[in-house]
């Protein structure tokens, strides 16, 4: 069940990308990263430092997932709007 | 014609789409869901959440295999890179003589992996390996199956010697590309060999240099064949890299969801240098040297 949660997630993640990039496609642009990206780029950076992120906590902390959970979700939203 | 039409060309992409999910999504799922169980058998199997990433992460083996893997991959690029400038700089130009060491070059590049370390095993055996009997006819007792260091030396000749040549051949094509009329600025100018190098090849061959050591670095980071044909990661643990010490823990004691948890960390660091290797291409491709 939390694998299936995990991959529903991510899918549905996807295709609401793919249906905003559809309705209102967006080109590329700079924010604080440094490089140009579009919003997939950006999704596709924030999921794979999310997992770094979260990995880390897990590796150096005893604390709950939780917090790393949040921290990751916050770096999402960041790097969606600013990055 | 409205949004959605301009973008109906995305319905393309379904057809490989399907051939992603059931060749590579599928098989990451079934991955991710081993790591979070304990398996015993096909029927038993129970659920222990992060356990085994905590486990992996915290383990001192898959640190000491990664350290040594970063160290390979480290080596590989300061030998074979300089190595293979320096060879694409004495190969012939042009005649019969190019289209000859072009063939000789390339010809470790045609030889499958297992075949290599077998290659290796025999040519490097003390009592009759060529070079192995060789050195120890030297006196310089030499035996990669005893000593770790052996082993390194080893595994490094056998990689050097099958790897170079791409980077040779970059080089070759990176410098063929470079155009006469610099080479003439530069003797008018009355410059010497080493700045002809310095100022023109080695600025010139930027592009082609990037590509080889991206790729160098990817491939020595993901190696398993031929390290595991020669030296099956051992004597000890001294050459058990990050894909040998995988096999060891999901074929050799059969823990699997440690095995796939351990899979899932090495596929999000390879993921990691993907893209990074992606995004130096790109802006090779757009010129951007930022």
């Amino acid at each position: 069940m939390p694998t299936a949660i995990f991959f529903i997630t991510i899918a549905c993640l996807l295709v609401a990308m793919t249906i905003w990039q559809a309705k209102a496609p967006s080109s590329e642009r700079k924010g604080f990263l440094p490089i140009a990206t579009t919003p997939g780029d950006r999704l596709f950076i924030g999921l794979l430092s999310s997992a770094f992120i979260n990995l880390a906590w897990l590796g150096l902390t005893n604390f709950t997932l939780w917090i790393s959970f949040i921290i990751a979700l916050i770096w999402m939203i960041v790097l969606m709007r600013w990055g | 014609m409205n949004k959605w039409e301009d973008n109906k060309a995305w319905f393309m992409v379904i057809p490989v789409f399907l051939v992603v999910a059931i060749s590579a999504i599928i098989p990451l799922m079934t991955v991710v869901n081993y790591s979070l169980q304990d398996i015993f058998g096909p029927n038993q199997r129970v659920f222990v959440g992060l356990e085994w990433y905590k486990d992996a992460l915290t383990d001192p083996r898959l640190h000491a295999a990664l350290k040594r893997q970063l160290m390979f991959s480290s080596l590989v690029l300061l030998i074979e890179i300089p190595l293979g400038i320096l060879i694409a700089l004495m190969m012939p130009k042009k005649g019969w003589g190019a289209s000859l060491s072009l063939v000789l070059v390339a010809l470790p590049l045609l030889i499958p992996w297992n075949v290599i370390g077998t290659i290796w095993i025999i040519f490097m055996r003390p009592d009759i390996g060529l070079l192995g009997a060789a050195i120890n006819g030297f006196g310089i007792p030499f035996d990669h199956t005893a000593s770790g260091l052996d082993a390194w030396i080893t595994v490094m000749m056998m990689e050097v010697w099958h790897w170079t040549p791409l980077v040779v051949l970059l080089a070759y094509a990176g410098l063929q590309a470079i155009q006469e009329a610099y080479f003439q600025a530069a003797r008018i100018d009355g410059a010497s060999g080493w700045a002809i190098f310095r100022y023109i090849q080695l600025p010139k061959l930027r592009g082609v240099l990037t590509i080889a050591v991206l790729l160098r670095f990817m491939d020595s980071f993901l190696i398993y064949a031929e390290p595991f044909v020669l030296t099956g990661g051992g004597p000890g643990n001294s050459t058990t890299f990050l894909s040998i010490y995988l096999v060891k823990l999901a074929v050799g004691q059969f823990d699997l969801g440690p095995a796939a948890a351990f899979s899932i960390i090495y596929f999000l660091i390879a993921l990691l240098f993907c893209w990074l290797f992606y995004q130096v291409l790109l802006k090779i491709g757009t010129g951007d040297k930022s």
